[in-house]
């Protein structure tokens, strides 16, 4: 568990959060650029000192100001992936490697020089000089850099920001790799909401310093109280299970969490049993107040109404459903939901026109 | 430094020079500064000509003049460069004469170091005597003339320090670095008599005559003002000054 | 051969004094140049400011000082004679310290420009892997400023060979003590021995040269690896 307090006044605002973060898996800081996320992931490292603050790993304390305790950042027992590489142009790849790698002791270490290597890619650059890697290769060699140090909260501050649609497609396996194959939890800082889909397990989103929610990022998503939910781009994701596949139209079936609901998407095969997550913009997702026969929409679930909300653009709705423990989010006309009369508790169905899986 | 600064407001003065016929310029060795300043304004007084004195030290001003630097005469620190600019064909011939002999001074800021006959030199108890370069200022020379003559240059050698020129010299001394040091007497002399510390006034015939010497630079033959100051040094009033600072004549 | 072996004492002499003065002056102004880089005091501008005086200020006003200030009456002076040391003026040590003065904007300038250009990034990536405060200022910022470095000692030494003004007012001009190579071409030309002011004076100039030239290369190699 990290527990994080902090009060840190800023150019136009102050970073102002009181959070309880879970010490492991994914948590995304989330937010618009601007709003604090970049300040908390420092003060959380100890780059920033913010006056008044609390910070507890794991009931480790790195930070309390009443009691005059401030750990430096070197004897925190973290990793920090910066936005740009910044690596040591001084040093060789492997020179940039070691250089953590030699200051913990043999004892501390869990991850081995070739294992971190290995996991990022990066054997063949080791002899190369920092200034002839290009931008996708600096940042695995910084990501590497800060894994061997063994740390046990790994900090990444928009570590794709700076790269090219083909370079962030290039490094997000590997993301996903480090979070699958080591035990390290990941705060990691973005304000790109596909990343963030992609891999959190945790989302904290931010606006002006203020937390305006922590939780699952499941859960997350789907409330309407939260300016996420309301935009354009509004989308649940869905941890699924993958039940079966017909290998005559190559369509795999994932079975919704808690149900026996099952999402079709057509793809190659995968192994029964493996999971598999998916994003469903509420955009794709119309409803009916009867099972629609004769249609080609491939996936129709039955769900319950739970709330309707006015959507950014007065001419919408939104309309959060559950499938048995699993939300939902639709997003019509206004008309649409007069025309039907939908109301909080009422059964419908919900045809969901297109599925992204993420991994 | 100085030196150059004075010949640059010269050469701006240039043009107003030329107007006035009778200005004089004049290349003074550093040591007799003080007796200059008084001279020129007595000069300017009693003769109506304009005097421009530039100082600096006998082998700077010497450079410059062979380079063309436009003085009318040259009052000099020893009587060797004047003698030398002579047979190099820089001056106006019979022009040179003695104008001055300086007289030197052991010296100390303190006020009962230095007894009236020197010993202090035998006892040694000093650390540092500063004297000028003796290779580039007669007094320097003057001075290792006087420690050779009482058998002691070899023994205060090690406690020599140099000054590049006389002024340098008492510098050292007047700051209290050196203890004591050779200087030019005109340095501590004022009206007759010692302007503070303590002194052995060196007589004259432990060491060869300082004499400096004056000439008129060739450039020169045909400027009035500069044989008038020439025959004003030779004059009472001018003697009367040169004395009061301590120069024999 | 044109050099006497006073001209070639001299030579070693300042050789010796610039070699000396170099060293210290990278070793104390180091320190002070990360100091001037990184703070955020009110004293930045006005040590500052102290560190940049001699590029402005003629030589013999330091010397000057210098010499009053080492004299008996002068505070370094009462210090030295109350640590048995005796003063300093004309001495070698005298001519070190009042080199490290005249030849300190010389040296803490550069280092410090190239500590202000590394930024704190490099220094909170080290921080993150582990590294403490003097381990990031040695095995960091030290070699990420080498550059700086490099052009600080070259600078230092060459400025500290042609230091005249603060020599001759506080040098005494004492053969291997203080009879510097600039002190050296002055005596022969008061003496009028041209010949030996121009074979000094033209090595001083050649080597003055050569110095300039391998910074300006150099200078096009620092730019090339900073881009």
């Amino acid at each position: 568990m990290l527990d994080v307090q902090f009060n840190l006044p800023l150019n136009n605002f102050t970073l102002d959060v009181d959070l309880q973060l879970p010490a492991q898996g994914v948590t995304a800081l989330f937010g618009p650029s601007g709003s604090g996320k970049t300040s908390l992931l420092r003060c959380i490292a100890g780059l920033e000192h913010a006056p008044a603050g609390r910070l507890l790993f794991n009931g480790e304390c790195w930070q309390d100001s009443q009691r005059g305790i401030f750990v430096p950042t070197h004897q925190r027992a973290i990793g920090y992936v910066f936005q740009e590489s910044s690596l040591f142009d001084h040093l060789s790849v492997e020179g940039n490697l070691r250089f953590g790698y030699r200051r913990i002791s043999a004892a501390e270490r869990r991850i081995s020089f070739s294992q971190a290597v290995e996991l990022l890619g990066i054997a063949p650059l080791l002899a190369r000089q920092p200034q002839h890697l290009s931008g996708g290769e600096r940042q695995r060699v910084g990501i590497a850099r800060a894994l061997l140090t063994s740390p046990r909260l790994l900090l990444m501050d928009e570590p794709l920001s700076a790269l090219d649609a083909q370079r962030k497609a290039e490094i997000l396996p590997y993301l996903e790799r480090l979070n699958a194959e080591l035990e390290i939890p990941i705060l990691y800082v973005s304000h790109a909401f596909d990343e963030v889909a992609r891999l959190a397990d945790h989302m904290v989103l931010l606006e002006d310093g203020k937390a305006l929610a922590s939780g699952n990022i499941n859960g997350l998503l789907p409330r309407l109280d939260l300016p996420l939910a309301l935009g354009d781009n509004a989308s649940v994701v869905i941890d699924g299970v993958v039940a079966s596949y017909d290998v005559d139209y190559q369509l795999l079936s994932l079975r919704l969490p808690h149900t026996e609901q099952c999402i079709r998407v057509a793809h190659q095969p995968v192994a029964i049993g493996q999971q598999l997550r998916l994003r469903v913009q509420a955009r794709d997702v119309s409803l009916s107040l009867q099972q629609p026969q004769h249609s080609s929409i491939l996936n129709l679930l039955a769900a319950t109404i739970v709330e309707l909300a006015v959507a950014d653009n007065p001419a919408h709705l939104l309309v959060r459903l559950d499938m048995q423990g699993t939300p939902l989010l639709a997003r019509i006309t206004r008309y649409s939901s007069e025309q039907l009369g939908l109301r909080p508790g009422q059964s419908v169905w919900a045809q969901i026109k297109s599925v992204a899986l993420l991994n | 430094m100085r030196l150059s600064f004075s010949a640059m407001l010269l050469c701006l003065l240039l043009p107003s020079a030329g107007a006035l016929a009778d200005e004089v310029k004049v290349a003074v060795a550093a040591n007799f500064t003080a007796p200059m300043q008084v001279i020129a304004e007595a000069f300017e007084q009693d003769t109506g000509h304009q005097l421009k004195a530039s100082f600096g030290s006998t082998g700077q001003l010497y450079a410059q003049i062979t380079h063309g630097a436009p003085f009318d005469v040259f009052l000099a620190a020893d009587d060797s460069t004047p003698a030398k600019l002579e047979s190099e064909g820089e001056t106006v011939e019979g022009s040179r004469f003695t104008y001055a002999t300086g007289a030197l001074a052991l010296w100390s800021a303190q006020p009962n170091l230095v007894d009236d006959a020197g010993a202090v030199l035998r006892s040694g108890s000093f650390k540092h005597l500063a004297i000028a370069n003796p290779k580039i200022a007669p007094y320097g020379l003057a001075a290792t003339q006087v420690m050779a003559a009482q058998d002691l240059l070899e023994q205060l050698t090690p406690r020599l320090v140099e000054g590049q020129s006389i002024g340098q010299a008492y510098q050292f001394v007047a700051s209290g670095n050196a203890e004591l040091g050779f200087v030019a007497l005109s340095q501590v002399y004022r009206d007759g008599k010692l302007s503070g510390g303590s002194a052995w006034l060196v007589p004259a015939e432990l060491h060869d005559p300082i004499h400096q010497d004056a000439v008129i630079l060739r450039k020169a033959a045909h400027n009035p003002a500069a044989q008038a100051l020439m025959n004003y040094l030779h004059g009472e009033r001018a003697a009367g000054i040169i004395r009061s600072f301590g120069y024999q004549l | 051969m044109p050099l006497s072996s006073s001209d070639l004492a001299a030579i070693w002499l300042t050789l010796q004094l610039a070699s000396i003065t170099t060293v210290l002056l990278l070793l104390l102004g180091t320190p002070l140049a990360w100091w001037l880089a990184r703070t955020r005091s009110w004293l930045k501008a006005p040590i500052g400011a102290v560190v940049a005086l001699p590029l402005v200020l003629p030589p013999t006003v330091i010397g000057f000082y210098l010499l009053v200030a080492m004299g008996p009456q002068g505070p370094v002076g009462a210090l030295t004679q109350s640590l048995g040391l005796g003063t300093l003026s004309f001495t070698f040590t005298g001519l070190v310290i009042g080199s490290l003065f005249y030849s300190l904007p010389f040296v803490v300038q550069p280092i410090q420009n190239a500590f202000e250009a590394i930024g704190t990034r490099p220094l909170e990536v080290a921080a993150t892997l582990r590294a403490g405060r003097f381990d990031r200022f040695f095995h960091v910022a030290l070699p990420l400023a080498r550059p700086g470095l490099v052009t600080a000692s070259v600078l230092g030494f060459a400025h500290t060979i042609g230091e005249f003004g603060v020599v001759l007012m506080i040098g005494g001009n004492i053969p291997d003590q203080t009879r510097v190579v600039s002190v050296q071409i002055f005596n022969h030309v008061e003496a009028m021995e041209y010949a030996q002011a121009h074979w000094l004076a033209a090595g001083m100039l050649v080597f003055s040269f050569a110095i300039l030239l391998t910074l300006q290369r150099r200078g096009r190699v620092g730019a090339r690896a900073i881009s």
